[in-house]
């Protein structure tokens, strides 16, 4: 990645507390179109909190967030550059969070159209072909009861992707899913990577992580503790605390 | 006391053809009434819900006032007070379908808090992070999850209020119910 390019998101000192709890402290943090960054740390680190910042899903008391050139207030005092951030940045959740009242080619095309003002035959166009390159078209008209974890998380992406993201944020995607339906959610993942697509992963896949990650960032107690090259943070950790996160997820 | 009470058998059953007429007019009132109290519930219960506080506190009364008193003190006041306010005199079946309304109204509003606030958070927070507004989101995602979580409670509510009609014979206002009360035998002298 070079330095030079502008940032699609730019956090600067950006202050986050719950209660008396401080999530997030004095975070700094750029990404420039194209990356791939891997968050990573212990579960009430702050991790899920941070990216769930960059759309919005929550407040921050004080600090600067620029999403694509839109500027997020503190306090929630933005809702008209809330709403183009999240017209252009796609999220995928732990829980996957299907609409279970439609089936699965009402819901990748229910934001095209009702956002975006697309004619139902061309999102259903675009529905299909994100269907198919996921691995689900045969799913189409079923609804997210009948489907596997795998394949309920494959048409969260496909939902996500029909809004034409500049950003993906992926909130923890495969810890739901019985593990012999992780590879099938990554390697949708990874193919996405590969196509250029500017991501912001929270996971435990350590694995994964280290093979698709331009960069990987440890968070300890709301803080950037350190970040660097996937060979960087898994092979020379600096920090303490990286050191002992990952000997406690690695080693067993 | 009486202690000579005999419950008739055979008048209960003579009397039945009395009674019938009356059904259109019990369906009539409860389901008119529950018909306008379904909407008057929509409109509480999302108030009710509502972040605003100001638009909170009215729906907060409202539910709080028809819900916590008896029916029976209702009706009294609709048959018998709200005539007097208006100076005039309400017609009783008019006044039968408002008193069902209000109050199957604040039930229905508590139905449609408990169901919007039974979808879960992720619901909300997929349909935002989509592009969708607030309130496309609840129209189109979490309303029609919502609807049907009610259908249950709503059930209950409509059987709940078609026998609360009954309690308009007390009112002596309605004249098939007066036929019913004319049924049971006068108090047997001593």
């Amino acid at each position: 990645m070079t330095s030079t390019q502008t940032p699609i998101v730019r956090m600067q000192k950006l202050h986050k507390h719950f209660g008396s709890l401080h999530v997030l402290n004095d975070i700094d943090m750029e990404i420039v179109p194209g990356e791939v960054v891997v968050v990573i740390g212990a579960s009430g680190s702050g991790k899920s909190t941070l990216i769930r910042c960059i759309n919005g899903l929550e407040e921050v008391q004080s600090g600067s967030l620029d999403v694509d050139g839109n500027t997020l207030l503190p306090n929630g005092k933005s809702s008209q550059a809330l709403q183009t951030i999240r017209t252009e940045v796609g999220m995928v959740f732990q829980q996957f969070n299907l609409f279970p009242h439609l089936i699965v080619l009402d819901i990748v095309t229910l934001a095209p159209m009702k956002v975006r003002g697309w004619s139902r035959q061309d999102a259903e166009e675009t529905a299909k072909r994100l269907l198919e390159r996921v691995g689900i078209a045969a799913q189409a008209g079923r609804y997210p009861s009948q489907l596997s974890g795998g394949q309920q998380q494959r048409v969260a992406l496909a939902r996500a992707l029909a809004m034409e993201p500049r950003l993906m944020l992926f909130d923890d995607p495969t810890s739901a899913l019985d593990p012999e339906m992780i590879g099938e959610v990554l390697d949708a993942m990874r193919e996405l990577a590969k196509e250029g697509m500017t991501m912001v992963i929270v996971t435990h896949e350590m694995g994964f992580a280290r093979e698709v990650a331009d960069r990987i960032i440890f968070i300890h107690k709301g803080e950037i503790a350190e970040q660097g090259s996937p060979e960087q943070l898994f092979d020379a950790p600096q920090h303490e605390r990286t050191q002992s996160f990952l000997a406690r997820v690695l080693n067993h | 006391m009486d202690v000579n009470f005999q419950f008739d058998w055979s008048a209960a059953f003579s009397s039945i053809p009395y009674l019938l007429p009356g059904i259109p007019w019990t369906l009539l009132i409860s389901f008119g009434g529950l018909a306008i109290g379904f909407f008057i519930g929509i409109f509480f219960g999302l108030l009710r819900i509502s972040p605003v506080r100001w638009l909170r506190w009215p729906a907060i009364v409202y539910i709080e006032v028809f819900r916590g008193t008896p029916i029976l003190v209702q009706v009294l006041f609709i048959f018998y007070g709200l005539p007097q306010l208006l100076g005039g005199p309400i017609n009783a079946l008019v006044a039968g379908i408002a008193a069902i309304a209000v109050n199957s109204g604040a039930y229905i509003s508590e139905i449609v808090r408990g169901g919007v606030q039974s979808i879960e958070r992720g619901q909300r927070e997929a349909s935002l992070s989509l592009g969708l507004s607030r309130v496309q989101a609840f129209r189109y995602v979490i309303w029609p999850q919502a609807l049907r979580r009610m259908i249950p409670p709503l059930g209950n509510q409509g059987i709940i209020s078609i026998k609360d009609t009954s309690l308009f014979s007390s009112s002596g206002s309605v004249s098939w119910y007066v036929k019913g009360r004319s049924i049971s035998p006068p108090p047997s002298p001593r």
